[in-house]
């Protein structure tokens, strides 16, 4: 039984729907997400911007925007439902404590208006259960726990660092601390918003390496959502590619980036400045999800469309691997039919 | 330094200052984590607003009316004559016994307008912290909030807004009793949508920052949202603008005494002077000359250090000169 739990994936999102009511009626933001993530791994989560990649976070950590609605599917969390907890249930039970948030912009994230020991301290204090040892005793716990998770990010003198203001760190430093306090509640899954987005490429590389690091040594899963092929290449276990609110492509990240199947992940690939001989980029743009049409969303910019493709959506299909593809040229009822 | 990086620090050092903490040690043996930060902030916001001589001039004032406001009534020369009466020395010419000269009493000016300072001072103060009572929290909740309950809120204030205030505190201080508490009342019910909509805009502002963004992933109720952390960030305005409320307050203040729904007589409002000296113009000048100078001196004083403070707070907004 035991066993039976621990498989069971920590993140599990199935056939997520979400639309938007716009003036110009229902926007498909979000059309059949599905991706699972196993426990101990890293999970990169790829798309262009406005493919909806941010979205997913926000439907994971119950932050959606006023208007969004939840059409279908199911967000697993360790086998519960986070689509049927209310706000005060995600407050105290799952965001903070059990989910931790790395989010996009560190030069942003942090409040700036108070010192770093005292708004990290503040997230402990929310999050810790009144284990009766009295609030002095617990608060010295926090601190010696937090100034050892600084120290664990290597931010110089983390005891100095705690009476600081968030203006007297660089960005790679400020990314540090929000690392340290995505962790500082001891949570199971931390998830993580173009964590290096902002940073440059020295920084990138060893914020990568230090998430790495802190995945194994904390036994973390983590969600990585990014728009960079290069860092998911370096980090991630297993990858999810996304394109206009829908999953086109699942499996190993190795196995994708060599084999990739899907013709949007193939033309993604070879956008990469480091894979691309010419750069020739996707043409076209990514559809409004306002005219969401019955066919395959990429079908307009595909080099391998048929006029099948604008007719009916794919069936995902998934090979004995785990690999999942979202295009008629692996949909088997239409593979047999061609052959 | 660039001078974005002013706002938020002069944001944490009046959030310190009201919670009454001591700053961080000026550390000159720690090894500075980002480079370019020489100075400890503090030192340096007091740096930058010494060499505003104008806002110098104001808090030095503002200092003065303060000091006067609390030792009065041991350094008036004449405390008995807030209510006195020596009728043999009436309306005297400014002399070296009567620095001001006295009134249709016989009453010492020079003592009176200093007795009128603590009043004065106390109406402003009061008046505006109970218009921030009632701005600030109905600016957060409405710039935070979606929706109708926003829309409700800012429309009502956008009502109070439209009405001239000076007219709206007549009207109120009319229909109630005539009395200093009733202007005060009055002034604060008509001075805080100001609040509201500075909150407001600040609120809105703050909300779609990241951290806040930040807050809600980690599970921060929407309460502790914006009263401890979006509050903090929105509070240097807030203090600017009290501070010119203060002014402001004392000078419409003195309005009401004037125009007799304030301060009743035999009290030492400087507004209730002038409207007593009405009937000794322009021979016995001084006897409105003096308290209007008082009145003039406060507000000034006042204005320029708010101002001085909104040069801090946002350094893009230059005053003009």
């Amino acid at each position: 039984m035991a066993e039976l739990v621990s498989n069971t994936p920590i993140v599990d999102v199935r056939d997520l729907r979400l639309t938007i009511n716009t003036d110009e009626g229902a926007a498909k933001i979000l059309d059949h997400i599905h991706f699972s993530l196993e426990r101990g791994r890293i999970l990169g989560i790829v798309g262009e911007s406005g493919c909806g990649k941010s979205t997913i976070i926000r439907a994971i950590i119950g932050t959606l925007p006023a208007g969004v609605q939840v059409e279908a599917g199911t967000i697993r969390f360790d086998g519960e439902d986070l689509l049927a907890l209310n706000e005060h249930e995600l407050n105290t039970r799952i965001r903070g404590s059990r989910i931790g948030f790395i989010p996009q912009d560190p030069y942003l994230a942090l409040n700036p208006v108070f010192q770093i020991g005292t708004q990290l301290l503040e997230i402990m204090r929310w999050h810790s259960p009144d284990d009766g040892q009295g609030r002095r005793d617990r608060e010295r716990r926090h601190r010696d726990r937090l100034v050892a998770l600084l120290r664990r990010v290597q931010l110089p003198d983390p005891e100095a660092a705690l009476e600081r203001y968030p203006h007297q760190f660089s960005g790679g430093q400020r990314q540090r601390l929000v690392i340290a306090g995505a962790l500082a509640t001891s949570p199971t899954l931390v998830i993580a918003d173009e964590p290096t987005t902002a940073l440059d490429v020295t920084t990138q590389q060893q914020i990568i390496d230090l998430l790495r690091d802190l995945v194994d040594e904390f036994g973390l899963s983590m969600l990585f959502v990014t728009h960079d092929l290069g860092v998911v290449a370096q980090l991630c276990d297993d990858l999810c590619v996304i394109y206009a609110g829908q999953t086109v492509e699942s499996g190993l990240t190795a196995d994708i980036l060599a084999r990739p199947r899907h013709p949007y992940t193939k033309a993604l690939l070879a956008c990469h400045p480091d894979r691309a001989a010419t750069f020739s980029g996707i043409p076209g743009n990514v559809p409004s999800p306002l005219r969401a049409g019955s066919g395959c969303r990429f079908a307009p910019r595909c080099g391998d469309a048929r006029d099948v493709c604008n007719e009916r959506r794919p069936f995902m299909s998934v090979d004995r691997f785990g690999r999942a593809v979202d295009c008629i040229l692996y949909d088997i009822p239409a593979g047999v039919a061609a052959t | 330094m660039t001078q974005p990086d002013v706002a938020p620090r002069l944001g944490s050092l009046l959030v310190r200052a009201a919670r009454q903490e001591p700053g961080p040690p000026a550390r000159e043996d720690t090894t500075h984590i980002a480079a370019g930060i020489g100075r400890p902030p503090r030192l340096l916001i007091l740096r930058k607003f010494a060499r505003d001589i104008p806002a110098v001039i104001g808090a030095a004032i503002v200092a003065f009316v303060i000091v006067l406001a609390i030792v009065g009534p041991w350094v008036a020369p004449h405390p008995g004559d807030v209510a006195a009466s020596h009728l043999l020395q009436r309306l005297k010419p400014p002399s070296a016994a009567f620095p001001f000269g006295t009134d249709n009493l016989g009453r010492d000016i020079f003592s009176r307008v200093i007795l009128g300072t603590r009043s004065a001072l106390e109406v402003a103060l009061a008046v505006v912290a109970l218009a921030a009572a009632i701005g600030v929290p109905l600016g957060l909740v409405a710039g935070y909030a979606t929706g109708w309950l926003s829309e409700v809120v800012m429309r009502v204030t956008d009502v109070f807004l439209s009405l001239p205030q000076l007219i709206l505190a007549l009207a109120l201080a009319q229909l109630l009793t005539p009395s200093l508490e009733t202007a005060m009342l009055a002034l604060a019910l008509t001075y805080w949508p100001f609040f509201t909509r500075l909150v407001f805009a600040e609120t809105r502002r703050l909300r779609a920052s990241l951290f806040v963004d930040a807050l809600q992933g980690i599970g921060a109720s929407s309460a502790r949202i914006v009263f401890a952390h979006i509050l903090p960030n929105a509070i240097s305005p807030v203090i600017v603008r009290a501070t010119i409320g203060l002014g402001f307050t004392i000078l419409v203040a003195a309005v009401l005494g004037f125009l007799g729904v304030g301060a009743i007589p035999p009290q030492p409002d400087w507004g209730l002077t002038i409207s007593e000296s009405r009937n000794y113009l322009p021979d016995a000048w001084w006897y409105a000359a003096f308290p209007g100078l008082a009145i003039l001196l406060a507000v000034l004083g006042f204005n320029l250090l708010g101002d001085g403070l909104r040069d801090l707070v946002d350094p893009r907004l230059r005053r003009s000169r």
